[in-house]
């Protein structure tokens, strides 16, 4: 009986959490290899530990009003504005941007590379019954989509399941399956020039204003949960917005291109 | 081809990451085994052995736990771990301890379910002989678990194998956190997210080969000390 509590008291045993953060994020932060990059510097510089829950913005915010994060690290401006408005977060920081693209099949079958703007492009791949690949799970980047469809007049929940196909799933795996049936799908840059199975899709509609992508940090308020380690927190804020942090962030290249543009200045 | 490759290449590169997350996948799967058989066999067997109304519901329910989908589980511990969850001051989400908490919920029911069956039959053959020598209550599941070792091995090896191939629920209630909580299962995940697929379909052959090991291994001191038993 005495093993078995020692064997017990052994398993459930965690290192002493000295200086560590939670940061709930969105995926492509992780999925691009930025934190990798990253996060090394920052612990040589602060001291601190950083132990990354990469989730999908919608969830990631969900996870921290649970209070289960220091840090929200995300791409959904008017959703991180609400976060802090309603007294999850102190406050909100720019941080860095990159921008959406629409990647599909070679044979690019709705002429893509013929549209006149992202409206257009959208419209296109509804008349010519193209299939589209959404992630459909509340992400920064589901949002973004349906901002886009709504603009371009299109419900494609009506096509759900024949041409429209919500996923449910992140970034890469949305992409997975989506290339693997020959539909269009909107990504962010850095998951997409970092992703591995590109299979033979390629990248089709790129460059225009209404495709940025915008980061934003918010540390979570300590008023609403206590459990919050606020002084690393506001380190790991901090460092990330400090000429150094931002600086780190513009040198992270993949393949020779620039995944994210620093822009808490 | 390349996965086969990649699965090589990671085990004889001696990859310091690949062998902390192998580590733990281990670590993680043989703690919640041991809690696991601690409670689900003694359970099992009581079942086996006592008359009691509302036995045949106990078992028809650990049967259907069985076929809990992993991601309820994770989810029902993520909500009770959860900082603003009834167990969150003990601070335990997106640690080692929630994937083992997790698990444990997972495969006692598998444990408990099985060796009811092993031991059900086994009292159809004792239960005259263990009643005439007075062996009731604790001695008696004792007497039954010693006497069916054997077979129930089969029955911790299936919770093993659920344990450490699982991903539903380590993946939501551990986070999935680089050097922290970041199994096997929940790598291959990552890497095929990555659309890294040969380096995911490498770590599954690595995963792979482990689980034959551990099977061999207790199949064999099995086998070996069925034989001296029987010499």
């Amino acid at each position: 009986m005495k093993h078995l509590i020692t064997f017990i008291a052994f398993a459930l045993s965690t290192h002493a959490l000295a200086d560590t953060i939670i940061v709930q994020s969105t995926t492509s932060t992780q999925n691009s290899g930025l934190y990798d990059y990253l996060l090394p510097i920052l612990k040589k510089e602060t001291g601190l530990q950083v132990n990354v829950v990469a989730v999908g913005t919608g969830q990631a915010i969900k996870n921290a009003m649970r209070c289960d994060g220091d840090v929200l690290l995300v791409h959904a401006k008017s959703a991180e504005e609400k976060f802090v408005a309603d007294g999850y977060g102190g406050y909100r920081r720019d941080l860095m941007y990159n921008d959406f693209v629409i990647v599909g099949p070679k044979a690019d079958p709705a002429n893509l590379a013929g549209a006149r703007d992202v409206i257009d492009a959208l419209q296109r791949i509804k008349q010519a019954g193209a299939k589209f690949a959404s992630r459909g799970d509340d992400s920064g980047t589901h949002k973004k989509e349906r901002s886009l469809w709504q603009a371009a007049a299109i419900d494609p929940e009506a096509g759900s399941g024949q041409w429209y196909l919500e996923t449910g799933s992140g970034m890469g795996a949305t992409l997975n399956t989506g290339l693997g049936l020959g539909a269009y799908v909107l990504t962010d840059r850095a998951t997409w020039i970092s992703f591995a199975n590109k299979q033979d899709s390629i990248l089709l509609f790129e460059g225009e204003p209404a495709l940025f992508n915008q980061y934003g940090v918010v540390p979570v308020n300590v008023g609403k949960c206590p459990n919050v380690n606020q002084a690393a927190a506001e380190t790991f804020t901090q460092w990330l917005l400090s000429n150094t942090g931002q600086a780190a962030i513009g040198a992270y290249q993949v393949e020779g291109k620039q995944l994210f543009f620093p822009n808490a200045h | 081809m390349d996965a086969l490759a990649e699965a090589f290449r990671l085990i004889f590169s001696l990859d310091a990451d690949l062998f902390e997350i192998l580590l733990l996948s281990i670590r993680v799967s043989l703690v919640a085994l041991g809690i696991s058989a601690v409670i689900g066999l003694p359970l099992g067997t009581y079942l086996a052995i006592t008359k009691f109304p509302g036995r045949k519901f106990c078992t028809l329910l650990l049967n259907a736990l069985m076929g809990m989908p992993p991601v309820v589980v994770g989810l029902m511990v993520y909500l009770l771990l959860s900082r603003s969850g009834p167990l969150g001051w003990m601070g335990l989400l997106y640690t080692p301890s929630a994937m083992i908490i997790a698990q444990v919920v997972l495969i006692t029911p598998i444990i408990a379910a099985l060796s009811n069956q092993v031991i059900e039959n086994l009292y159809q053959e004792y239960s005259d002989t263990f009643y005439s020598m007075g062996v009731t209550g604790r001695r008696a599941i004792l007497a039954y678990l010693v006497d069916a070792r054997y077979a129930l091995t089969t029955c911790i090896l299936a919770g093993f194998g659920r344990a450490i191939a699982e991903v539903g629920a380590v993946i939501i209630v551990g986070g999935n956190i680089d050097h922290l909580t970041r199994v096997m299962t929940t790598a291959i995940a990552l890497e095929t997210s990555k659309g890294n697929l040969a380096l995911a379909l490498g770590l599954g052959a690595v995963l792979f080969v482990l689980s034959l090991l551990v099977n061999a291994l207790v199949i064999g001191v099995r086998e070996y000390a069925a034989k001296r038993q029987y010499a």
